[in-house]
C-alpha cells in the first residue's frame, strides 16, 4: 500500500470510531470497547478487501462478511454507512425507537448478511456459505469476525473441525483478540493460549498480526487463502477501547457509555492529526 | 414414514437442484441412495447439530433448500438457538427432519424420546410444524415442506407404520383432513396416533357412538377453521398425540378458548414423566394412557358428562 492508501484507511477508521462514540453516547449504550478494538479490521476490510457494491448489496458475486461478535454493531453500522450502504444520517437513530439499527447486528440493515448477538453462530453459517460457493465453483469469499470470548462457545469448534475437512479455502476467520471478555480477562476466565497452535492443530492456516497495524492487516487479508485447500485464520492482537486513552484495556468499557465530557475528549483522541 | 420421506426427498432432489441434505452422522440404511445420487448436495457434518443447523442456514442464505436429518431431539433441542436465530429469524428454507418422534424409540430411553419437540417448534416465528400420521401424509407433506419457502419442522415416526389413508387426502400446510365423519364427537390426532384414533372411532361405532376423526398433521399454522367446525358440528373434542403438553392439545385449546364455541374437551397427551424402565412404544403409550381403548373411554366420559 502507498502512504496515501494507508492514510485513506486511517481516515475511514477515525470516522467510524467517532461515529460509534457518538452513537453509544446518544443512547447510553454499551460495547464501545469492542467496537473500537474492531475498527481497524473493519476499515481495512471495507476500504481495501471486500468485493462489495453498496448499490447492489444482494449481488450474488459479493464477498460475504459475518460479524459474529454481534455486540460490535455500532462500529459495523458506522462502517457500512461510510462505505455507502445507507445514509450516514441513519447513525443518529442508533437504538432509538423504530430504528433498524438495533443494538446487536441486524440483517434488516442494508449490507449486513447475518443477524448476530448470541455468540458462536457466525462461523457455522460462514461454513455453509463457503461450502455452497466451493461446491458450485463460485469465486466469492467468506469472512467471519469472531471475538476471543466467543471462542468459549463449543459451536465454533464444531465449525473449526468442519472447514478444513471440506477444504474451505474461501473462508477466512479474523479473531479480534483483545484479551478481555465480558466479565474478566480471557486469561482468567478461560485461557485460549496457545491460540495459533490450536487453529493449526485443527488444520487451518494461521497468521498472528497486530490488529491495529493497517499495513499488517492489509497484507494478511490480501493474501488469503494463505494455503490452497485450507481455511485461513488471522489472529489479530487488538486493544479493547483502542484509540481512547481512558478506555483502552478497561473491562468497564464493555458496559459504560461515555459522558458528554468523556465523549468530547474521546472524539479529540480518535481524530487524525491533520 | 422414514421410507416414504426419503423416497419423496430423492424424487424432489431429482427435480430441484436447490435441494440439499445434511445429516448429523445418522441415517444408516436410509440416506445412502441420496448421498450416492447427489454427492454435491449431501453432507454428513458429523455429530455436531449446532454446526449442522448453522451450515444449513448459510446454505439457505446461498439460495438452497436444505433438509437437516437426525433422530428424536437431536436436530431440535441440541441446536434450538440456531433454529431460532439463524433459521427462523432469517426466515430461511431449512427443513428440519426428526425421525423417531414421540416414544418411537421406546426401549432406547428418555434421551431418545421426543416428547416436547412439537411444543417448542410450533411457537417459533415463521416455522411450519408438521407431524404426518402415516406414509401417505408423509409424502404429501414432505413435498409441501420443500415447496413452501421458509423454515419447517417435519416430525416422523420410524419405519413400517401402516397406511391409514385409502386415497390421497386434501391435506397440506395449515390444512387438516377429515377421515371419518360422525356426529357425537371428534377425535383430533397429530402424528403417529392416527391409526389409534381410527381404531377408537371404529370401536365407538360398534357401541353405537359415531365420531369424526380429524387428522391434524400441521400444528403451525393450525387449521383453526377445521377445529371450530368440528367443535360446532360435534360438540365434543378429544385430542390425542404421541407428545407431551404444549402440542396439539394446547394448540386446539388455544383456539377453543378464544372462540365462542365451548365443546366438551379433553386433551390426551404424554405426561411429563421421563421413562425409568425400558419398554416398547406400545407399552410406554399404555403407561401414559395413550391407547385406542383410552380414547374410547375418554370420548364416552364426555358423552356421559352431559
Amino acid at each position: 500500500m502507498t502512504p496515501v492508501e494507508t492514510h485513506s484507511i486511517a481516515q475511514f477508521a477515525a470516522k467510524i470510531r467517532a461515529h460509534a462514540l457518538r452513537m453509544v453516547h446518544s443512547v447510553n449504550a454499551s460495547h464501545i470497547g469492542t467496537s473500537l478494538s474492531m475498527a481497524d479490521i473493519l476499515s481495512v476490510l471495507y476500504v481495501r478487501v471486500l468485493r462489495v457494491d453498496p448499490a447492489r448489496p444482494d449481488c450474488p458475486e459479493r464477498d460475504r462478511l459475518i460479524v459474529s461478535k454481534g455486540h460490535g454493531a455500532a462500529i459495523l453500522y458506522a462502517a457500512l454507512a461510510e462505505r455507502g450502504f445507507f445514509p450516514v444520517e441513519w447513525l443518529a437513530d442508533y437504538c432509538q425507537d423504530g430504528s433498524k439499527l438495533m443494538g446487536h447486528v441486524s440483517h434488516h440493515v442494508p449490507g449486513v448478511e447475518v443477524s448476530t448477538g448470541s455468540l458462536g453462530h457466525g462461523l457455522p453459517i460462514g461454513c455453509g456459505m463457503a461450502l455452497a460457493a466451493k461446491r458450485e465453483g463460485q469465486l466469492h469469499r467468506v469472512f467471519v469476525i469472531l471475538s476471543d470470548g466467543e471462542l468459549d462457545e463449543g459451536s465454533n469448534w464444531e465449525a473449526v473441525l468442519f472447514a478444513p475437512h471440506h477444504q474451505l479455502d474461501n473462508l477466512t476467520v479474523i479473531v479480534d483478540y483483545n484479551q478481555i471478555q465480558s466479565f474478566g480477562s480471557v486469561k482468567d476466565v478461560l485461557d485460549l493460549t496457545p491460540l495459533q497452535a490450536k487453529w493449526e492443530a485443527f488444520r487451518w492456516s494461521a497468521k498472528e498480526i497486530d490488529g491495529h497495524d493497517l499495513m499488517q492487516l492489509e497484507g494478511a487479508l490480501s493474501q488469503v487463502p494463505f494455503e490452497t485447500g485450507k481455511p485461513s485464520v488471522i489472529i489479530a492482537h487488538t486493544v479493547k477501547g483502542k484509540g481512547v486513552s481512558f478506555m483502552e484495556n478497561q473491562l468497564a468499557w464493555h458496559y459504560k457509555s461515555p459522558s458528554k465530557e468523556q465523549l468530547e475528549q474521546a472524539l479529540r483522541e480518535v481524530e487524525l492529526p491533520s | 414414514m422414514r421410507t416414504a420421506f426419503i423416497d419423496t426427498l430423492n424424487e424432489l432432489a431429482e427435480q430441484d437442484e436447490r435441494i440439499w441434505l445434511l445429516c448429523g452422522d445418522l441415517g444408516f440404511s436410509v440416506l445412502e441412495r441420496f448421498a450416492a445420487r447427489f454427492p454435491k448436495r449431501y453432507v454428513n457434518v458429523g455429530v455436531a447439530e449446532q454446526n449442522m443447523t448453522g451450515i444449513a442456514a448459510g446454505l439457505a442464505m446461498s439460495g438452497k433448500i436444505v433438509f437437516t436429518y437426525s433422530i428424536a431431539n437431536f436436530p431440535v433441542m441440541r441446536c434450538l438457538e440456531q433454529i431460532r436465530n439463524d433459521v427462523c429469524y432469517h426466515n430461511l428454507s431449512v427443513k428440519i427432519v426428526a425421525v423417531g418422534g414421540g416414544l418411537a424409540y421406546g426401549y432406547a430411553g428418555y434421551t431418545h424420546h421426543a416428547m416436547e419437540d412439537l411444543a417448542i417448534m410450533r411457537v417459533l416465528p415463521n416455522m411450519t410444524t408438521l407431524a404426518p400420521g402415516d406414509p401417505v401424509e408423509t409424502r404429501l407433506l414432505a413435498k409441501a415442506a420443500a415447496a413452501r419457502p421458509g423454515p419447517c419442522y417435519l416430525r416422523l415416526g420410524k419405519a413400517g407404520e401402516p397406511v391409514i389413508h385409502a386415497s390421497e387426502p386434501a391435506i397440506g400446510i395449515g390444512k387438516a383432513a377429515l377421515l371419518r365423519q360422525g356426529d357425537a364427537g371428534t377425535v383430533i390426532s397429530t402424528g403417529g396416533t392416527l391409526g389409534m384414533a381410527m381404531k377408537a372411532a371404529a370401536d365407538l361405532a360398534e357401541r353405537g357412538v359415531s365420531v369424526s376423526v380429524l387428522s391434524m398433521p400441521c400444528l403451525s399454522p393450525l387449521d383453526t377453521n377445521a377445529v371450530l367446525a368440528a367443535a360446532q358440528a360435534t360438540r365434543r373434542i378429544v385430542t390425542v398425540e404421541d407428545h407431551g403438553v404444549g402440542g396439539l392439545g394446547s394448540a386446539v385449546a388455544e383456539v377453543l378458548a378464544a372462540s365462542s364455541v365451548h365443546p366438551g374437551f379433553i386433551a390426551m397427551h404424554l405426561q411429563p414423566r421421563p421413562a425409568v424402565v425400558a419398554g416398547s412404544q406400545a407399552a410406554m403409550h399404555a403407561a401414559h394412557g395413550i391407547t385406542s381403548s383410552e380414547i374410547v373411554r375418554t370420548m364416552l366420559s364426555l358423552c356421559e358428562y352431559e
